[in-house]
Order: C-alpha cells, then sequence, then structure tokens
C-alpha cells in the first residue's frame, strides 16, 4: 500500500441502479479479455507480439479496475463473484485459440470497443471520462488487430486459411454487442453499420471471405450481459479467482 | 489487484469535476507544486512529473494537509502507484505531514502534455519523442517521418506498436541500423 487511499472507511460506490450495472457489464469485457490475453505470456509466436499482447492486456485491466470500482470493491468483484454474476460478452472469454483465433476476437471486440467508448466520450455520462481516454488506447489495439488481420489473411496459404476458420468460428458472438445495454445511456445497435463497414472492409482487403453464418446463436442472445457464458468461462475463472479465494488478501 | 489511488471516488475517479472552481494556487502550494513536479517518473528517471505533464495541481486543504491531483498517462499505467508513493516523501520532506494523492482521469492526458524540455531529455535518453498531435479526435497519426534519437536519419521503420512500456513503440533506424523505442502518440 503506498498510503493513496484517502479514506480509511470503504467509500460508498459512485453508481448504482441501472448505470452501475452497465459499468460491470463494461469492465468485465475489459477484465476477461485482460486475463485470456494475459494467458499469452511466455507463449506468444513471437517476443514483439508476446510484450504488445500483454500491453494490450495491461490497457484493459486499467480501463476494468476503473469501471469495476465504479460499482464497489474491485477486488470483490474481480475475484469473488460467481460465473453467473459476471455480465460480459461471450466473445471476450471465448479460448485464445491459435494466432489467428486471438486476433480475430481482438479485431471484432476493438472495433466494437472503438466504436462504443468514441460514442460514450462525446456524451457527458458517468462513464464519458474514463472514455475519452480509453478511446485512444483502444484505436491502438484496434490498429493492431487489423494489421495482423491483413498480414495473416493475405499471407501464406496456412495462415490465410487459418485466419478464415478464426473469422467464422467467432462470427456467432458478433451480434451480443449491438443487443441494448440498460442503463448505459447509448444505443448500441446505432453503431453497428460502422461495426460491419469496418470489419467487412478490413476482411475484404485480408483477401477474406465476410462470414455469412448468422451472428448471433438462439441459444445466445445477449446471454452474456444476462450472465449466461459458455463452457469455457468457468474454466477460466476458476484459474482467475484460484489464488485470492485461497488466500484471501494476499498480496506481493 | 492491489487497491490503488481513488480513482473512481465519487467525483474525482470520471467525468469532468475537476478544475471547476478551482482558485489560483497560492504561493505555497505553487512552491509545492516544485517540489512534487521535481520528482523522477519512476520508468523514465530522465523526466520529471512536470516534464511529463501528469501533475495537475496541488491544493492545500488545511494546515499541513495537501492534495496532490495526478493524471496517469494510460488508464492502466502500473507507475502510478509509485508516482503517488515519491509525491508524498517529497512532500513529506518538505515538510508537509498529510499529503493525500487524488488520480483523476478528465481531462485525458495528451503525449501533448509532455513540455519541449521533456521532449528534449526523452531524445538524449535514446528514446524518439511523441510528434505533436493537435485537437483529439483525429485518426492515429502514421504520416510524419520519426527520427532515430541516435543517428537523426528520418529513415526508421516500425518493428511493433508496443514495447517495453504501454507509452512506447519499438522502432529500427535504416541507416544505423539500431532498434529504439518510440514514446507514441496518444
Amino acid at each position: 500500500m503506498t498510503g493513496t487511499d484517502t479514506t480509511t472507511a470503504r467509500p460508498a460506490p459512485a453508481l448504482g441502479g441501472a448505470p452501475a450495472r452497465a459499468a460491470l457489464a463494461l469492465g468485465d469485457d475489459a477484465l476477461v479479455l485482460a486475463q485470456r490475453l494475459g494467458e499469452w505470456a511466455g507463449g506468444a509466436p513471437v517476443l514483439e507480439e508476446e510484450v504488445a499482447l500483454a500491453n494490450i492486456a495491461l490497457d484493459l485491466l486499467g480501463q476494468a479496475r476503473v469501471l469495476l470500482s465504479l460499482t464497489g470493491d474491485e477486488d470483490e468483484l474481480a475475484f469473488l463473484r460467481e460465473e453467473r454474476a459476471f455480465l460480459n460478452l461471450q466473445l471476450v472469454e471465448q479460448p485464445n485459440g491459435d494466432f489467428a483465433h486471438t486476433i480475430a476476437r481482438q479485431l471484432y471486440f476493438s472495433t466494437y470497443q472503438h466504436l462504443l467508448y468514441a460514442e460514450l466520450a462525446a456524451g457527458d455520462g458517468p462513464l464519458a471520462g474514463l472514455a475519452a481516454k480509453a478511446v485512444k488506447e483502444v484505436a491502438y489495439h484496434r490498429d493492431h488487430a487489423e494489421q495482423w488481420t491483413l498480414r495473416l489473411g493475405d499471407g501464406t496459404d496456412e495462415s490465410h486459411h487459418r485466419m478464415g476458420t478464426a473469422c467464422d468460428a467467432l462470427w456467432r458472438y458478433t451480434g451480443e454487442p449491438f443487443q441494448p445495454v440498460d442503463g448505459l445511456g447509448t444505443d448500441t445497435a446505432a453503431f453497428e453499420p460502422a461495426w460491419l463497414d469496418s470489419v467487412t472492409a478490413v476482411l475484404t482487403r485480408a483477401g477474406l471471405t465476410v462470414p455469412d453464418g448468422p451472428r448471433t446463436g438462439a441459444w445466445a442472445a445477449g446471454a452474456g450481459r444476462q450472465g449466461l457464458h459458455t463452457e469455457h468461462f468457468g474454466r477460466m475463472l476458476a484459474e482467475m479467482q484460484h489464488l485470492h479465494r485461497s488466500h484471501p488478501g494476499a498480496t506481493w | 489487484m492491489v487497491t490503488t489511488a481513488p480513482a473512481s471516488a465519487p467525483g474525482t475517479g470520471t467525468g469532468t469535476g475537476m478544475i471547476t472552481g478551482t482558485q489560483a494556487p497560492t504561493a505555497l502550494e505553487a512552491e509545492l507544486a516544485r517540489v512534487a513536479g521535481a520528482v523522477p517518473d519512476p520508468e523514465l528517471p530522465v523526466l520529471t512529473l512536470a516534464d511529463l505533464g501528469v501533475l495537475r495541481g496541488v491544493h492545500l486543504t488545511g494546515p499541513g494537509r495537501a492534495e496532490v491531483t495526478l493524471t496517469p498517462t494510460y488508464t492502466g499505467c502500473p507507475a502510478v502507484e509509485a508516482m503517488s508513493a515519491d509525491i508524498e516523501q517529497a512532500l513529506h520532506a518538505h515538510g508537509v505531514p498529510d499529503v493525500t494523492v487524488v488520480t483523476v482521469l478528465a481531462p485525458a492526458w495528451s503525449t501533448d502534455d509532455i513540455s519541449e524540455e521533456g521532449r528534449r531529455k526523452l531524445t538524449e535518453f535514446g528514446i524518439a519523442p511523441p510528434r505533436p498531435q493537435g485537437p483529439p479526435g483525429g485518426p492515429v497519426a502514421l504520416t510524419l517521418a520519426i527520427r532515430c534519437p541516435h543517428c537523426g536519419s528520418t529513415d526508421t521503420e516500425l518493428l511493433s506498436r508496443f514495447s517495453s512500456t504501454a507509452c512506447k513503440a519499438l522502432r529500427r533506424c535504416a541507416a544505423c541500423r539500431e532498434p529504439f523505442d518510440h514514446f507514441k502518440e496518444l
């Protein structure tokens, strides 16, 4: 502890009700994706990518800490909630897969997050300050994902095949980000056309086919935001939470 | 996750709560701001916090009690905790027993907040300084040449958008072949 806390008693959360739930949803997106990207540490294809993915994860973790803290104690929220209490999109909890899957997930998510933060930053809601800061960070995440999509899609036969497979596999999770979120104060469906245009342009430039399957499953519509997650998520949480649950209050 | 400065305490975390209604600093506040501003950045010790432009102000809230406002470069910047501790230490040594460091996010820090002196020190240290960006909202600027801090050549290429810290990109000079960090525009 550095003694920077201004209070000894726990302050009341800055947000409550629907706005708190919306902040939690965005915070969970950032937290869960940060955890997934962190899993690449020690296993990325090249050192530069290891550093890049860790830096992107760090940006997301910083955003998650601010967002979760608006609604309560960040550590309790991150480490002591059960799976059904997490409100993140199913897209961000999907396993890393091969590098192409990670890049496809980054492309889909960072394009969405960049548009969302730009929208929030332009407003005067409680998340405007964070969004105005984070939108600049996410611009680099989006650029990173786009550059890799081009490089893999327009690369060797093998990289082209893998990138195409990854884009197809994650397509079914790309409808959920545009479902309405109560308390967010912005209409997420309004920037869905911009998302689709951008992703289509990148995939086309990369020589990839834009997937044509459904963007949500009948069982999946809006599910992550309602606390319904895919099979992979429980195992990810177990790894993320076990240290804190086994040794409450542990620091290093 | 270690609890940090109350970036999100009511009225400090987000929004535009700061600055409005702020009065001009007193002579003592200005002096304390100089002391806090002279603290070196923990990750780039050639720069002071004032050079970096992350110190937003020092306010005396009572006798022997100061509140320092700090803004992070990146939302997840891990150096903020070390900066806060260093500021506290510096002000304690300057005779202020009760120091609180508050982190604010708005208005968002930009690389345009790095001083001319800071840019000069970065170049001397072997880090290409960020290019000026102008008003926010524009696209990520990638057109102006970035000069090699070692030999001065503008013939440099991007190796990776992310480098040793979140705020830097890794480049290589085609003339002298040295790799170098570039403080990327934010």
